[in-house]
């Protein structure tokens, strides 16, 4: 009952017009976001922060601002996998199996109907179990000790090549390279400078947001700049709706499944909203058997996929909000976010900056009932800004960048680095290495070299205090299966989910 | 008769001229060496508005955030670049005298700016979790005298930082004599390190005032001692001092001011007594109310030897731990 008092004051926050305002605007842009193919919802959180740095948003603004771009995101992404058949973002793909099918029988706008309703679902029911898990987990969370999350951190990376990474070489190489860069600045559990040959502007380390909107904005800019300047796509007719109210009800259990399913694989770190969906889609595949047309335009084989996918987005909040954990690419961006407005995660924020946490999850679920009302009537309006040539867009994202770069801290210098890590991410993006892991690397690498100097100095130097408790063995446990399962299982599964695949974009 | 009023206005203008001496026309700039959102930026933001409602000064106080360095960005940039500037002031705090002291900012000390004034200060606290078995501060620094690895504290700041001085200000007061092997783990900030505490995972938290009110309040920390000479006023007059528990040992985190060493002598004076006027007023109490700000501000002309002693204390406690050579 105490939770529901927080949500409550919660919704005081994010029903504020000013807030509110935010709140549709991050979930329009979302939605746009989401349905360019190849933009992500790490992609749509990267290009966004700048905003809420150039317009000096208070930090629960802020937060709103790009909780709804990301639960926007997710709902985008299907509406050029129902009519292109290109996904709009990774965890758009299993969309595409039974949303395109759909639409070439002429049934576009009733999946793109269909698919809105289910993300509603499953984005309800996600942050349903974000509401009831989150404050237990961060009160958990307190019996967590260097040791324990020395180990927790070991999972996160340990799941980071799973499921999702094409070639786990190149994530380890990625992930190194963000540990690598997170040890220039000074080491705080020495008091001395590393890497930073006496500039003064390397002292406290680089920052990473400059890391997150050059490797994900300007890397994008580029990608932009050379292969789709100019025109735009072809318009797409979406037809009349005939969706009917039984075929609704009809695909009831397959929204609850696949939210649930969706939240549970959102939770786990590592896995995100890609498993999610192809989770999701598979067991119903298997629950209904021969009854269902998979593959050929069935309509569950959309709300399936997209109940999940919008499900574990609020899952993947869970350890991000409670741990500071991120579960996948678009929490870690969201983490980098809420550490540059000096909030830090963990139980402390629950209790701290009640105001800021419950004022997002309260977004959310206003966000939720927002994206529908503005996916189902104003569809049409994103499919015909799907057609809207780049060379409009890409001058605004440039400059908003840039400006907001420059505003957190008036340095130019900040601005060279971010066209820097915009060049590093086209060149790493083109030889195939993934960006996530290197944000992931950045983040946690120190948090994981401080737990283990830590536990260390805790224990007078006795390594076993890493897997003395209970908790840390389990987690050690999981980290040791998440590196082993994915060489049994992963080819399979990557094998089923790259069939639809003709455009890659990046991963969520 | 017109005549004669005109030269009395003149007469007048000539002397409220003179009695103002200096005064900033135009824009002022105060830089806060941090991103917005901390404690320097607070120190320039809250500063101009209330020096604009005084109507203090004409135009506006612009805030010029400049990161990096834990202040050593804009130190340096004060120093070189803006070295004769009036119109200039600079949020500072003990950890920019911390780091003068440890030689954290190559080529600069505390001689080359002009330190202005303090605007209040967050003193440092010692705190346990709710469950620990000590009840005061010399039960805690005993077991620390017997042991210096006995007592493990944590602190949001890096290993040599202002919060892991305090702990070493306060050991060093009752006597004890292996300062380096006391364990001191640092966190990225005061609430992760007071988590750690509160959960019982880390014996001592050690931070400022500011951060413990939360879990003062919840019961979950319990402050054994504030490093203030005398007990603070409102709400925090139950806390004892260290000094009352017979260990002499006091942490001010000041917030001020300094401004560049070549600006002219007029600019100076007025400064010094636009911070002293800022300081008496209700509006500035108020802020500092809201904020957990405790009155802290050295008479004007003697800020400067005050921050020079504290960079002095600072660098021989810091030789003695080892941080410097």
């Amino acid at each position: 009952m105490e939770t529901l008092g927080f949500l409550m004051d919660g919704f005081a926050v994010a029903l504020t017009p000013y807030n509110l305002m935010f709140a549709l605007f991050g979930a329009f842009a979302g939605t746009l976001i989401g349905c360019m193919p190849g933009l992500g919802p790490a992609n749509g959180v990267a290009i966004l922060i700048p905003l809420a740095f150039t317009l000096g948003l208070p930090p629960e603004t802020a937060m709103i601002l790009l909780t709804s771009v990301y639960a926007g995101a997710m709902y985008g992404g299907r509406i050029s996998s129902i009519l292109l058949n290109i996904p709009g973002d990774e965890p758009a793909m299993m969309t595409c199996l039974d949303g395109y099918p759909m639409a070439r029988k002429g049934r576009a706008a009733d999946a793109l109907a269909i698919s809105a309703i289910a993300s509603f679902s499953g984005g309800l029911i996600g942050t349903v179990g974000l509401i009831m898990l989150a404050p237990v987990l961060a009160k958990f969370a307190l019996s967590f000790g260097p040791a324990e999350y020395f180990a927790l951190f070991l999972l996160a990376f340990a799941t980071l090549g799973g499921i999702t990474g094409k070639n786990p070489m190149k994530t380890v190489i990625a992930a190194t390279l963000g540990i690598m860069i997170s040890t220039v600045g000074i080491d705080i559990s020495t008091g001395t400078q590393r890497y930073t040959f006496g500039v003064l502007e390397l002292y406290e380390g680089i920052d990473f947001i400059l890391a997150i909107v050059g490797l994900f904005a300007i890397s994008e800019l580029l990608f932009f700049v050379e292969s789709r300047m100019g025109h735009g796509r072809e318009k797409v007719s979406v037809g009349k709706l005939t969706l009917s109210f039984r075929e609704l009800v009809s695909t009831i259990p397959t929204q609850l499944r696949g939210g649930v399913l969706g939240f549970i694989s959102g939770v786990l770190p590592g896995a995100g909203a890609s498993l999610g969906s192809f989770i999701s889609y598979t067991l119903e595949k298997q629950v209904l058997g021969r009854k269902g047309r998979f593959g050929e335009g069935d309509i569950r084989g959309v709300v399936a996929p997209e109940a999940g996918n919008n499900g574990a987005s609020s899952g993947a909040l869970v350890p991000m909000l409670t741990l500071g954990v991120p579960g996948s690419g678009t929490t870690a961006v969201l983490l980098a976010m809420l550490i540059s407005l000096n909030i830090t995660p963990g139980p402390l924020m629950f209790t701290q900056n009640a105001d800021i946490v419950w004022g997002v999850i309260a977004a959310l679920l206003i966000g939720n009932v927002l994206l529908l009302l503005l996916n189902i009537p104003l569809v049409g309006v994103f499919v015909r800004l799907l057609s809207v040539p780049p060379m409009y867009l890409l001058p605004i994202v440039t400059m908003v960048a840039f400006v907001g770069i420059y505003s957190i801290s008036n340095s130019t210098f900040d601005l060279y680095f971010m066209v820097a890590f915009g060049i590093a991410g086209y060149f790493l993006r083109k030889l195939e290495i993934p960006v996530v892991p290197i944000i992931l690397g950045l983040l946690l690498g120190p948090e994981m070299e401080k737990n283990l100097g830590h536990a260390l100095v805790l224990s007078d130097g006795d390594w076993s205090i890493l897997w003395a408790s209970t908790l840390a063995k389990s987690f050690w446990l999981v980290a040791g299966l998440s590196l082993v399962l994915p060489y049994l299982v992963g080819p399979l599964l990557r094998r089923r989910m790259n069939a639809a695949m003709k455009e890659s974009p990046v991963s969520d | 008769m017109t005549i004669k009023r005109t030269l009395s206005l003149v007469a007048a203008a000539t002397f409220s001229m003179s009695a103002l001496a200096w005064q900033p026309s135009g824009k002022v700039e105060c830089i806060a060496p941090s991103d917005p959102g901390g404690g320097w930026d607070f120190t320039c933001r809250s500063a101009g508005n209330v020096l604009r409602e005084l109507g203090l000064i004409d135009g506006t106080v612009q805030t010029v955030n400049m990161a990096g360095a834990g202040g050593g960005v804009a130190f340096a940039h004060t120093v070189s670049k803006r070295a004769e500037d009036d119109q200039l002031i600079v949020a500072a705090s003990t950890a920019t005298t911390t780091r003068l002291a440890q030689k954290q900012f190559p080529g600069l000390n505390a001689d080359m700016v002009n330190w202005v004034g303090a605007l209040g200060a967050d003193y440092g606290v010692i705190a346990v979790g709710k469950n620990s078995e000590y009840q005061d501060l010399n039960q805690l620094l005993d077991a620390v005298n017997e042991n210096p690895k006995s007592v493990k504290f944590a602190g949001g700041s890096a290993r040599g930082g202002w919060d892991h001085l305090k702990v070493l200000i306060a050991a060093k007061a009752a006597g004890a004599d292996q300062l380096p092997s006391i364990p001191y783990l640092s966190y990225n900030n005061g609430g992760e390190a007071m988590t750690q505490v509160v959960g019982g995972q880390v014996d001592a938290f050690t931070g400022d005032l500011s951060e413990v009110t939360g879990f003062m309040a919840s019961g979950d920390l319990r402050v054994l001692a504030v490093l203030a000479d005398e007990r603070l006023p409102g709400d925090f007059a139950h806390i004892p001092t260290a000094k009352e528990q017979g260990v002499d040992a006091v942490g001010p985190n000041w917030r001020g001011f300094y401004m560049p060493k070549g600006a002219s002598q007029e600019s100076k004076t007025y400064w010094a007594n636009t911070v002293d006027t800022l300081y008496a007023s209700e509006e500035w109490k108020k802020i500092m109310k809201a904020n957990g700000l405790i009155p802290f501000h050295p008479p004007a002309g003697e800020f400067d030897s005050f921050v020079r002693q504290q960079v002095q204390d600072i660098e021989a406690l810091s030789r003695e731990i080892g941080l410097l050579k």
